[in-house]
């Protein structure tokens, strides 16, 4: 780790990165987390250097995690909302960047509704691009702040058992959680209807069940997804109702787990649908920490994404 | 580069009655430990900080609590952060506020270091002074910043590199200047 450091000018998922990159990010977000805790949080580092945040999808958290983390390091940031842009006027993802890279930017933050959106990005510019969530691939810095939030609270992530529970099949924060837990030696367990779950999952080396109790027991920390009936046009509540009395995790379910499991989610939270509001505001959930950690941890991949880049130039 | 070592300047003992004689003359120019507080550079400019501090405790029976900065986010060379590619952590867990503060590094050199120090520490709030504390002053400074504690002077050449080993990062208690053979 010392010798190689951090390379690569963008961070487009950690399916690619090695348990050293992925260790050396953690590293760097835990210095980081001891700047936004000071009463200056803003370090000159990323001075004279810009950010876009380019968004094809609604976002709000992840957006501003991003623009403040930013803001922390010194950099101007720009948010473009694909609403109000010229997309609208038939310009593709290429040429979009193409124009704001023009614009002198060093980084380009994007999130697309295609999975390979951006990495069809970062090889078509010298700019760094970093991926905030593409189509059902990867939202490499959601899984990088779970895991971090995680080490953090039981100071380890190998041997940990780990479960993901919801819609495994459409979820990039699944996947990225999945590359990078198992990488640094987490045994993860993903559980859902059987129809959320991919074909093939089992592949990356984890464990499948559709039994949520089986999911917990003995679990160290259970990840929680979002379910996205918002993009049913079905009636949704039955089937809502029906996933929470299956699925859902409640006090109740938990008192078979262990004692100190760790609950994680990647919000915005339902309750009453994926978690019952008594667990998400409980003592063992840390869904609050996660966007703190968040910023930490966006600050490591725009500094080391950004520095990498500026090596290159020299070379 | 290979580098071979020209000169051994200080030993184990040396190097002791220099931190020794460098403790006393911070405590007589601020007149004992009152409000002083040591903040030492990453790495070995840390080190000697907690010596310094141990050393003022011996004398004064009081120890200045030492803090630890690291400066990589205030460096002017973002790119040339590859000697240290792991960004630490700055550790000040009391507040500077009106404080004397004494800022410790190993080797004084371009004075480009203690400028990005200058920086991070202000931002943490506005001391009464900051005195810079180094154990060896190597001249060619690129920036008008000299040190009120000298540990030793040696001049040397821009080809010449001065190795400050500790205890606590090479296990062993030495100064070398270390020539640079291309």
């Amino acid at each position: 780790m010392k010798k190689s450091g951090w390379v690569r000018k963008d961070l487009l998922g950690l399916q690619e990165l090695s348990k050293e990159e992925i260790e050396l990010l953690l590293a760097t977000a835990d210095s980081f987390k001891e700047v936004i805790s000071r009463e200056i949080k803003k370090v000159p580092t990323l001075r004279g250097k810009t950010v876009v945040n380019l968004f094809y999808e609604p976002s709000t958290r992840t957006r501003v995690s991003f623009e403040i983390a930013a803001k922390r390091l010194s950099a101007d940031v720009i948010n473009i909302a694909v609403e109000s842009s010229s997309v609208r006027k038939g310009e593709t993802l290429i040429d979009t960047g193409k124009n704001i890279e023009a614009l002198k930017v060093d980084i380009i933050v994007v999130r697309h509704n295609c999975s390979g959106a951006a990495v069809m990005l970062a090889r078509q510019l010298r700019a760094s691009v970093i991926n905030a969530g593409d189509g059902w691939h990867e939202h490499p810095t959601q899984a990088l702040l779970d895991i971090f939030t995680l080490k953090e609270k039981l100071g380890r992530i190998e041997g940990l058992k780990v479960s993901i529970v919801g819609d495994i099949a459409h979820s990039r924060v699944a996947r990225s959680n999945i590359w990078g837990l198992t990488k640094l030696g987490a045994k993860v367990t993903v559980c859902a209807p059987s129809m959320l779950i991919p074909l093939g999952i089992e592949e990356t080396g984890v464990r499948v069940t559709n039994d949520i109790d089986e999911a917990l027991k003995g679990a160290d920390a259970v990840n929680v997804l979002r379910m996205q009936f918002e993009r049913d046009t079905e009636s949704a509540f039955p089937r809502q109702l029906e996933y929470f009395k299956n699925f859902g995790i409640t006090t109740d379910r938990l008192t078979k787990a262990k004692k100190n499991i760790i609950i994680m989610h990647p919000g915005p939270i339902n309750r009453g649908i994926e978690i019952e509001s008594a667990v998400a505001d409980g003592l063992n959930s840390v869904i609050l920490e996660q966007v703190t950690n968040g910023i930490a941890i966006r600050m490591a991949a725009l500094f080391l994404c950004a520095q990498a880049n500026e090596k290159l130039k020299i070379l | 580069m290979p580098m071979k070592e020209k000169a051994r300047i200080m030993d184990k003992n040396g190097l002791l009655r220099t931190l020794t004689r460098m403790a006393h003359e911070i405590l007589e120019k601020n007149k004992g430990t009152k409000d002083l507080v040591i903040v030492g550079i990453r790495t070995r400019g840390a080190h000697l900080a907690f010596r310094l501090s141990e050393l003022m405790e011996k004398i004064e029976r009081h120890k200045p609590p030492v803090g630890v900065l690291d400066i990589t986010l205030y460096r002017d060379d973002l790119s040339s952060i590859a000697q240290q590619p792991v960004v630490h952590k700055t550790e000040i867990d009391f507040d500077i506020q009106n404080k004397k503060v004494i800022l410790v590094d190993d080797v004084l050199y371009t004075g480009r270091t203690v400028r990005a120090a200058l920086d991070e520490l202000i931002d943490f709030g506005r001391p009464l002074f900051i005195q810079l504390a180094v154990l060896v002053d190597r001249g060619h400074r690129e920036l008008p910043i000299r040190a009120d504690y000298v540990g030793k002077n040696i001049p040397t050449s821009p080809k010449e590199t001065v190795q400050v080993r500790l205890e606590e990062s090479e296990g062993i208690d030495e100064v070398a200047v270390m020539e640079n053979h291309e």
